[in-house]
């Protein structure tokens, strides 16, 4: 299961993640399945909408930015295929309260963010049953985004 | 008939579509039918419990139903049901 990343992409999500230290950064991933990989075509950077004094440790997405990403995937043929966040000083793995709120069939790509600089980036899929996450591996692609 | 709308993540979960009709009387009866529709959706739209998660909105004609009856909203011929995540997450329990 791997999902295929442009440079330029992973880099804007890196930069976000820079920006909104030592806050949560956390945006959609526009993109598509082609077989049993997922090709990111895009990025969607978009507000925390969590209170200031939680912004540190959690972000939020609100339904309505959702609902917002998802008319302009569709507008361009695309599909919102998950959603990327920081963990600020933090390790890139899913925490229990990322797997409380997990959708399911969305990639989680979450970058730890050191000290304000982009460390590295990891992605993951819920199980259906919920228990857990499963790692998909990322495949940074040298092409540019369109 | 109401429309429900399935937001992009529960598609799969729903034979890939987006949109159906649903013949209910109220919110909470237009998502046990989806439900019973699709059962793999289950999982993800409820707990163990049988409760709604967290990050599950219900938006009718664009307005949350928490501010209208919730679950007892009644539905009317032409509404527009959505389903619409709230994501959410973070790094640890808050402190």
């Amino acid at each position: 299961m791997n999902i295929y990343l442009p440079k330029d992409l992973m880099d804007k999500i890196h930069d976000h993640g820079e920006g909104t230290y030592p806050e949560e950064g956390a945006g959609l991933l526009l993109g598509r399945d082609e077989d049993e990989n997922r090709v990111v075509v895009d990025v969607l950077p978009l507000p925390n909408n969590r209170e200031d004094s939680a912004r540190h440790n959690r972000y939020v997405i609100t339904p309505q930015h959702l609902f917002e990403g998802e008319k302009q995937a569709e507008a361009r043929g695309l599909d919102v295929i998950g959603v990327f966040h920081s963990h600020p000083d933090h390790p890139n793995r899913p925490s229990e309260f990322d797997r409380t709120w997990a959708v399911p069939w969305f990639s989680y790509i979450i970058t730890s963010v050191e000290k304000g600089q982009a460390v590295d980036s990891r992605s993951w899929r819920l199980a259906d049953d919920r228990q857990k996450f499963n790692e998909e591996r990322i495949v940074i692609m040298e092409t540019v985004s369109r | 008939m109401t429309i429900l709308r399935i937001p992009s993540p529960l598609r799969p979960y729903a034979g890939g579509v987006s949109e159906l009709q649903i013949q209910a009387e109220n919110v909470g009866q237009a998502i046990e039918k989806l439900t019973e529709q699709y059962p793999p959706l289950r999982t993800h739209l409820f707990s163990e419990e049988g409760e709604l998660r967290p990050f599950v909105n219900l938006f009718l004609n664009e307005e949350d139903v928490r501010h209208l009856q919730g679950q007892e909203t009644p539905l009317h011929d032409g509404d527009k049901l959505m389903i619409l995540p709230s994501i959410a997450g973070g790094s640890q329990r808050p402190s």
